[in-house]
């Protein structure tokens, strides 16, 4: 079934028109990949998801994005807020742990939440962690300060963070653009064993990334959705001239 | 250009001219066997090293842009064809070998009435045809011409075909001559599988341009 779907959706910076009529569909439990050159409206596209765009000033949007088939920007029928960013969790390009111990980092989301009860929480914290391929490397210093993790470590524990609330939908904003070789690819293992609980979406700059991750690749380009099918037809036999462009380094 | 463009350039240009050095030893080889050029046979014998040598570069380069440069799209699907090519030109090359080995060992040469029955010369000159059109649609990116290779190679299935009826007619009126004729209908195999090889070639070819697999579809679809 579709997990996400936007139909014509338009955003506007002021004048800039950013996103022109983006009309996609996710599945569930996949993973799909926003590619494109830089500006070209992938980031912006990927943070409609969790209304990160809201707070932006001059921002207008157009058109409808569902989630589980309810519209997320509509407040009276859709879907509220604090409802939404339970479901839809969110990786950025830089690891932001916050100043606290590895374990409040991880249970920080349920005690927003109100949960206080422990053993839950702790109970919570192990598997969200177990789940971000971590939990080995911290069990022992889960007192310790986050900041003490190298920074594939503490990538990981911002997905692990991001999974403590159980979330169904994963978004990540080139998150492993900011790490070595080694923890990129414990980055892309755990993305390709998340996917059979949550919908991923990635944004990436890094295309044989978003050949080993994704099921299905979106390409942008100046705001518009170019191209949008199963990965390995983006990287064997692009339909668009610019697709193929761009996946074969010719320009972007 | 990127630097993933000029290797490709590269490797393109290597291709040509493996496939000159292929088609030569073709055509010297059909020489050497026409004419009883043991010499030219010789020669053949001598290159077919530079052929497996060639090969072993080419495939190289393919395994170092696949590692190094991760291609897609279209420059994946050249790389895959040039690579495929590669093995079919080799065997194409390993066939001229063989045809002129023979001949370099050979005292008496062919009978010419036999020659002329089994249409052996046509087969030689349709043969090194189909395989100067795929190098050309090769190298000037030419779909169409690849394709007209299938119609081509019609020639060569038919000499083949009739092969077994001509020779027995011939064998039994000339039972003095039968290991020549034996030997006769061997080249000919050798040839139709020239054949077939260079088909494979324009296939990769296909899929390189267009995407399209054409591996065991009808000839009529192939040619379409």
């Amino acid at each position: 079934m579709n997990k996400i779907e936007s139909k014509n959706v338009h955003l506007y910076y002021g004048d800039f028109h950013a996103l022109k009529g983006i009309s996609m569909s996710i599945q569930e439990n996949t993973v799909t990949a926003l590619i494109g050159p830089s500006g070209c409206g992938k980031s912006t596209y990927l943070r409609l998801f969790n209304r990160m765009n809201d707070l932006i000033d001059n921002v207008r949007i157009e058109g409808d994005i569902l989630l589980d088939g309810r519209d997320i920007y509509k407040k009276n029928i859709g879907m509220r807020i604090d409802e939404l960013r339970k479901k839809v969790g969110m990786v950025f390009q830089k690891p932001n742990p916050f100043p606290k111990t590895i374990f409040e980092n991880v249970a920080y989301g349920l005690r927003v939440n109100g949960i206080d009860h422990r053993s839950f929480i702790e109970e919570r914290v192990e598997t969200s962690l177990r789940q971000a391929a971590l939990w080995e490397e911290v069990k022992d210093k889960l007192k310790k300060s986050a900041f003490e993790l190298s920074g594939g470590q503490q990538q990981r524990l911002c997905i692990a963070r991001a999974l403590a609330i159980e979330p169904s939908v994963l978004l990540m904003d080139e998150p492993a653009s900011a790490l070595d070789p080694i923890s990129t690819s414990k980055i892309e293992e755990l993305i390709y064993e998340l996917k059979t609980k949550y919908t991923i979406i990635i944004v990436t700059h890094n295309m044989q990334q978003a050949g080993r991750v994704s099921d299905r690749t979106a390409f942008f380009y100046l705001g518009d959705l170019i191209e949008y099918d199963d990965t390995p037809v983006i990287f064997t036999n692009p339909k668009d001239i610019r697709t193929q462009s761009y996946v074969t380094g010719r320009f972007g | 250009m990127t630097h993933l463009d000029v290797e490709l350039k590269r490797l393109k240009e290597e291709k040509i001219e493996m496939f000159d050095l292929v088609i030569s030893q073709l055509s010297k080889a059909k020489t050497a066997f026409l004419t009883m050029d043991k010499a030219l046979a010789r020669e053949v014998n001598f290159n077919e090293k530079r052929v497996n040598a060639l090969e072993l570069k080419i495939d190289k380069d393919c395994e170092n842009i696949f590692a190094l440069f991760n291609p897609v799209a279209i420059d994946l699907r050249f790389v895959l064809a040039v690579l495929k090519i590669n093995s079919n030109l080799e065997r194409i090359g390993d066939i001229a070998d063989g045809i002129s080995r023979y001949v370099a060992e050979t005292e008496t040469a062919f009978d010419p009435e036999l020659l002329q029955v089994t249409r052996l010369e046509e087969m030689w000159t349709t043969a090194i045809e189909m395989l100067s059109d795929v190098q050309r649609a090769f190298d000037a990116d030419d779909a169409k011409l690849s394709r007209g290779v299938f119609k081509k190679d019609d020639i060569l299935d038919e000499v083949n075909s009739n092969a077994n009826d001509v020779i027995e007619h011939y064998i039994k009126s000339h039972p003095d001559k039968i290991a020549q004729a034996l030997h006769i209908v061997s080249t000919i195999r050798k040839l139709e599988r020239t054949g077939d090889q260079t088909k494979n070639i324009s296939e990769e070819i296909i899929f390189f341009l267009e995407a399209k697999v054409l591996k065991h579809l009808s000839e009529k679809a192939k040619s379409e």
